[in-house]
């Protein structure tokens, strides 16, 4: 059997995703974490007298808890593997990237274990935005008097 | 209205993630680091805080924040202080994701037991 045929097996047999429900679900999923957020950040400003970018902040604080602790229960994994990325799009991914290392890995030790891997998901994206962001304001630097 | 506008740019920004997920061979990983140096060009451009002020928190809660969060931080400490000051402040302003979720991960892993 060569290459052509087996990859018309695999094809064949793996199961179809349905990628329009996938779409559809992470829309619905992903709007209404950017819905939640901003009715935390209404009641924030009206109720506790807190400024715009004050509220950013404590939601995106908020969010991180919530997703970290959602991993810690067992009930992140699920979610994602329905919702997809309708969830780990948002911060909340960021938070359930680290946590489900630091869980993963803990086993391994506190240095070797979780210190060496608390990172190993996150780092990515402080590794390419850090990068990004630091070019990006030399290149502002240059252009810009 | 807000409301409505932020439910509608975090859905579509998730939908998009979804689509290129789905039609490529990107993993999740790919997809935040791509959206989050997307939200550092945005800023560069000056567009992301326009999103923002459009959007609210549908445009905070999207891990393209996070990018715009560095440029703008780091934009504040390159005019007050110039190169030095990019370097003190670049991570001003994100500072609250990145600490909040060490604290809370590290606390967490240790008090729960992984998925056997």
């Amino acid at each position: 059997m060569d290459k052509k045929e087996y990859k018309k097996m695999v094809d064949k047999i793996s199961p179809k995703e349905n990628k329009f429900k996938n779409a559809v679900v992470s829309f619905l999923v992903g709007g209404s974490i950017g819905l939640i957020g901003e009715i935390i950040v209404v009641v924030l400003m009206n109720c506790f007298g807190l400024g715009r970018v004050e509220s950013y902040a404590w939601l995106a604080l908020i969010l991180v808890l919530l997703g970290s602790l959602f991993t810690a229960l067992n009930f992140f994994d699920n979610w994602v593997s329905c919702a997809k990325a309708g969830l780990f799009l948002p911060t909340t991914g960021f938070a359930h990237s680290i946590a489900s290392s630091a869980l993963d890995y803990k086993k391994d030790g506190l240095i070797t274990g979780l210190g060496a891997n608390f990172f190993k998901l996150a780092g990515s994206v402080l590794l390419y935005g850090i990068l990004s962001a630091f070019f990006l304001l030399i290149v502002r630097l240059i252009i810009g008097a | 209205m807000e409301f409505v506008r932020a439910f509608i740019f975090a859905g579509v920004m998730c939908m998009i993630a979804q689509i290129i997920l789905d039609n490529s061979k990107f993993t999740p990983g790919h997809l935040t680091s791509i959206f989050t140096v997307l939200g550092a060009i945005l800023s560069f451009l000056g567009i992301y805080d326009k999103l923002i002020a459009w959007a609210g928190a549908g445009a905070t809660v999207i891990i393209s924040n996070f990018g715009h969060l560095l440029y703008s931080s780091g934009l504040i400490g390159l005019k007050e202080n110039g190169i030095l000051g990019m370097f003190q402040t670049l991570l001003c302003s994100s500072s609250v994701a990145i600490v909040s979720a060490v604290v809370f991960s590290a606390i967490l892993a240790i008090i729960f037991k992984p998925k056997s």
